[in-house]
């Protein structure tokens, strides 16, 4: 008995699986190309589109059941880290609260008078949060990674009667802005992306400036373009400006907080003060945020 | 009932996919977060081969798109490529090799950073190339690597490794 192997053919096992194995990757690379090519140049309105929305609401109730099953876990988790930093921040919180009740007197007055003096005036303003804008509460049901896209995906979109640019706040201050609207859900940039950018003021001085991400870092905000003549000092709160030039207006309303001052810088060359925010919201850990549609629609 | 390989991939890849994009937080560990997906996709084409491994990175990266709303196709070429250059490692010089997840996971996890910096930029996209590459580069590189064999197991537990029949085996017997 002897064994021999099978001649190769001209195109033997080899040779075939390489070529199969080109066209393979070959015509994925290519589909991967034309997507790119379809879903940049259509934006929202291309054919595109319209698969990525009946996909999206497909995928859905999967993305909802799976953040479902998380939330408990998560919630151990974020139990768990909050314990170490407790004894500190009750500490702080009491001092705080002292603080704040005095604050709040002060303000309880001033709004009374403010009330009074529009009333004189017959003042019109812009948009004020929270009167003039509907709150829509929605479900964070994803996050894309954080290298290249500072975003998270909501459960709710246009059904619910959220459009592009409306303003995204949780409790704590404000989130981002919906750039991108499904019927069922929402894409939201976050403060923290590249092109992120919000006019703001600090609260103490009114000194006005952007309020963007600080490059190379994680969560750090910049309030950029104030003016070296402003007194800006580390604690002050700065918040959304809402401005309202002619036609035109700011997409969020004022007076929404964005954090606070941690350190002020410049230098001889610089025309403006370098200013450091920590942001109130803690953008690695949303769970549920509050999209303002306005109530009368944006010009 | 045997399930085929390939289903247990897609499914495998489908809860990874969601689990990458509704659970796993963009800043886990010092800035950055472990890339299940692309360790997962690695695995597949370690294991299945090139060919598979392309196909089920584009299977992955077109779902991550969808369920993110992210410009559709960024992901899927990435993965695609990860997949397709894992699964080559392992038909040519990375067969049977103990570390070869840990090691394709390290140069891949980097590579695809690079290519994706590369691919945003040239969309038009904000990337600052210092965030990326470094800041959430270097612990993303450092958990992927950590995760790699755990994850490599768990995808061999489910899928199992596709059997190479070369040339010497193809043999006939005569008599």
């Amino acid at each position: 008995m002897t064994v021999r192997r099978i001649p190769t053919k001209t195109l033997g096992p080899r040779g075939a699986g390489a070529l199969r194995r080109r066209l393979v990757v070959g015509c994925l690379v290519l589909a991967s190309l034309v997507l790119i090519t379809i879903s940049f140049r259509s934006g929202d309105d291309g054919p595109l589109a319209g698969v990525q929305s009946a996909a999206s609401t497909v995928l859905r109730p999967f993305a909802v059941g799976v953040e479902r099953v998380a939330q408990p876990f998560r919630d151990a988790y974020h139990w768990a880290d909050s314990l170490l930093d407790a004894r500190s921040d009750a500490e702080r919180y009491r001092q705080e609260a002292r603080e704040l009740r005095q604050r709040v007197i002060q303000a309880e007055f001033a709004l009374q008078e403010n009330e009074y003096l529009r009333r004189l005036l017959d003042y019109v303003d812009g948009p004020r949060f929270p009167e003039d804008f509907e709150p829509v509460p929605a479900e964070v049901i994803g996050r894309p990674g954080g290298a290249f896209t500072q975003a998270i995906v909501v459960a709710a979109g246009s059904e619910n009667g959220i459009r592009v640019n409306d303003p995204v706040v949780t409790a704590d201050g404000l989130v981002g802005i919906v750039t991108r609207v499904m019927p069922r859900e929402a894409r939201v940039q976050l403060l923290t992306d590249q092109e992120a950018a919000a006019s703001a003021i600090d609260v103490r001085t009114q000194a006005q400036g952007i309020v963007r991400h600080a490059l190379g870092t994680r969560e750090t905000l910049v309030l950029d373009r104030v003016r070296k003549r402003d007194v800006v000092r580390p604690g002050d709160e700065i918040v959304t400006a809402g401005w309202r030039t002619g036609g035109l207006s700011s997409l969020f309303p004022k007076g929404i907080p964005i954090g606070v001052v941690t350190s002020v810088g410049q230098t001889d060359t610089d025309l403006f003060q370098q200013v450091q925010v920590d942001p109130y919201v803690d953008f690695g850990d949303l769970d549920a945020v509050l999209v303002l549609v306005p109530l009368e629609p944006r010009e | 009932m045997i399930v085929p390989a390939s289903v247990r991939g897609a499914a495998l890849l489908f809860g990874v996919v969601l689990i990458q994009a509704v659970i796993v937080p963009p800043y886990l560990v010092a800035g950055g977060a472990p890339d299940l997906l692309l360790l997962v996709v690695i695995s597949l084409g370690l294991l299945r081969g090139s060919s598979a491994g392309a196909a089920y990175g584009f299977a992955g990266g077109l779902l991550l798109d969808l369920l993110t709303l992210e410009t559709l196709g960024v992901s899927s070429l990435v993965l695609t490529l990860a997949g397709f250059w894992a699964g080559r490692y392992a038909e040519t010089t990375g067969r049977g090799r103990r570390l070869a997840p840990v090691l394709s996971a390290a140069v891949i996890t980097v590579l695809a950073a690079l290519f994706a910096f590369f691919l945003h930029s040239l969309l038009g996209d904000d990337v600052v190339a210092r965030h990326a590459l470094v800041t959430v580069l270097v612990p993303t590189l450092a958990v992927n690597v950590v995760l790699a064999l755990p994850v490599h197991w768990l995808v061999r537990s489910v899928v199992p490794e596709r059997e190479v029949l070369g040339p010497a085996q193809r043999v006939e017997v005569l008599v």
